[in-house]
């Protein structure tokens, strides 16, 4: 730039300073988030233990890797959804993926019967779901987002019927299917946050380790998409590639969360909602820990307040659910009125 | 140089940019005009790639804009929207910072630092930097983004109606700057203008489009005057000259 050393004059150096109170602000937030998450995380491994050791933190130890795992892919699943589609309200679940990935696991139990499932190892079963759920997830993304801008509410009313939908049709197979078969299903779609089935646990933390590293890259990319698609693209980011990413991403989380523990409609909401809420940043990677943070204090925290202390171990996901609707019917009161 | 041939857009059976052949050289300012839906908006994301080209090229610099890669490109050319709606709450300094994103990818040096402390200073920012964008007047806004693009440091700058919803003194101040940003800095400033007064007293050359088409294009002298305007505009228009400016008037 052939003028750039008269504005140059202008202006003395500005020392290298990012606003210190922010930076405080997070380092706090943070510190408060980790010891309440540790706190619950020993209280839920050791309060009310009897008998060997050994059994009960191997077995709780177990239920807690769970826990963690469906936190973090619901909590980041929902996030990085929100950074693209450029809105707070919407979320993966809300717009019926994870009855999607429900409809998937059925269809396949019609289609193999469960002698061929159960012919088939479960990581591949699980890969072939997966692989699946990616597919169709990101050609209903395409759908939805890929050409003229909708309205929110009409995005709310889609999602909705496209949950039902899914929801009704995996109904309607699971009526067709021999009912020994649909025992077999069942035990696989009603897991509950404290039956887990253990050969999904190490493929579903492989999972979320790989994607830990490809977010960690895109982190300051992420940060650019947060304003908008005009603005990243002007700003030179690959808008169609680094979507696409995450997209795979999403819907690699969904199917995790979806195939451990079963749909939950608003607990990304809830904290995806609490993290852009406490931390008030546009970064990323402040954004993602935050929200993973509150995930695992919420799940494992819960579960040990309503497990040991209040023995209703059982009703953690109705007491989310309640408590996450009430969030996305604000949200949308609230966005309504602006 | 952004060269433009035979550029076109269609939605359905609507050609927006119809075979456009456009010539931008390097500095000065370039006012597009037109009526409603002459497809100058569209021109103008065609040319920044927000919105893909049906046929034809585009190049900056030499730089295909539908295959160069991203961020070669928004090191030479920076865009600005009519609208710019916000999810994230950002201060004005975090929106200036992006604008280094192309040169730095995220990670601030000191001469990041330098290059938006200097941008915040041109558009007289300095004070409000640590005000979030939704506490601003929209004037004050539009001035943070503008001070975004500007931070981006490119040859080339388009803005796609900056003086949208600006008062008039705003809307003086912002051509203001857009004319010294293209004198010191020797920028190229291309936008999108309705007022034609504005884009006579402060161009160096129009550009005039009309059904997808550029129906002409020249100096303000031959652009603004009676026949050329009621070509783009369907409209008689007078032409008077005040203190050696051309001044159209359209009114009854």
């Amino acid at each position: 730039m052939s003028g750039d050393a008269r504005s140059r004059t202008l202006v003395p150096p500005a020392p290298h300073a990012p606003a210190a109170p922010e930076r405080a602000r997070t380092r706090i937030l943070f510190a408060v988030l980790g010891a309440l998450t540790v706190a619950a995380v020993v209280a839920f491994l050791v309060v009310d233990a009897q008998g060997s050791w050994d059994f009960v933190l191997a077995f709780r130890g177990r239920k807690l890797l769970a826990l963690v795992l469906v936190a973090f892919a619901i909590a980041v699943s929902t996030v990085l959804f929100q950074t693209v589609t450029e809105n707070r309200i919407l979320t993966p679940s809300i717009l019926g993926f994870d009855s999607l990935f429900v409809l998937i696991q059925t269809c396949l139990v019609f289609a193999l019967g469960t002698a061929g499932l159960s012919a088939l190892p479960p990581l591949v079963s699980f890969a072939g779901e997966v692989l699946l759920m990616v597919v169709l997830s990101t050609a209903l993304f395409r759908w939805l987002f890929g050409g003229a801008r909708r309205s929110l509410h009409l995005l709310i009313l889609v999602g909705i019927v496209f949950g039902v939908l899914f929801r009704s049709v995996s109904a309607l197979i699971q009526r067709l299917i021999d009912p020994n078969e649909f025992a077999v299903l069942q035990d696989r779609l009603f897991a509950t946050f404290t039956s887990v089935p253990p050969d999904l646990l190490g493929i579903s933390a492989a999972i979320i380790a790989a994607t830990c590293v490809l977010l960690w890259r895109d982190r300051r990319s992420l940060d650019v998409l947060g304003l908008g698609r005009d603005m990243a693209i002007a700003l030179g980011v690959d808008h169609r590639r680094l979507v696409l990413r995450l997209l795979v991403i999403v819907s690699l989380l969904v199917s995790v969360s979806t195939a451990l523990v079963g749909p939950v409609t608003f607990f990304g909401l809830l904290v995806a909602s609490l993290a852009h809420q406490l931390t008030g940043s546009h970064r990323h990677a402040v954004l993602l820990p935050a929200a993973v943070l509150l995930a695992v204090l919420a799940l494992v925290g819960g579960q040990t307040v309503l497990e040991h202390v209040l023995d209703m171990g059982t009703v953690l996901s109705v007491l989310i659910e309640f408590l996450g609707g009430i969030v996305f019917l604000l949200l949308v009161m609230r966005g309504a009125r602006r | 140089m952004i060269e433009v041939t035979a550029a076109r857009k269609e939605y359905g059976t609507l050609r927006v940019v119809d075979d456009v052949d456009l010539r931008l050289p390097i500095g000065g300012v370039t006012s597009i005009i037109g009526p409603n839906g002459a497809g100058k908006s569209t021109l103008v994301s065609l040319i920044s790639r927000l919105t893909l080209l049906d046929a034809g090229t585009i190049t900056v610099h030499g730089l295909d804009v539908s295959r160069a890669p991203s961020r070669e490109l928004a090191r030479r050319l920076s865009v600005l929207r009519q609208e710019n709606h916000l999810t994230a709450r950002l201060s004005v300094r975090d929106l200036v910072a992006f604008g280094r994103y192309p040169h730095s990818a995220g990670r601030l040096t000191v001469e990041d630092e330098r290059h938006i402390a200097e941008a915040l200073a041109y558009l007289d920012l300095t004070e409000l930097g640590d005000r979030f964008l939704d506490e601003l007047s929209g004037g004050q806004r539009q001035r943070a983004f503008v001070a975004m693009v500007l931070c981006q440091d490119t040859d080339y700058v388009l803005l796609d109606e900056p003086l949208n919803n600006l008062d008039l003194s705003h809307a003086v101040d912002m051509m203001r700057l857009l004319r010294r940003a293209a004198d010191e800095l020797g920028k190229a400033v291309v936008l999108v203008i309705h007022d034609i007064n504005f884009a006579s007293a402060y161009s160096d050359h129009i550009v005039a489009m009309k059904n997808g088409r550029v129906v002409l294009q020249g100096t303000p002298e031959e652009v603004i005057a009676p026949e050329p305007l009621r070509r783009v505009f369907d409209l008689d228009v007078q032409v008077h000259e005040l203190d050696g400016r051309r001044i159209a008037v359209y009114y009854d």
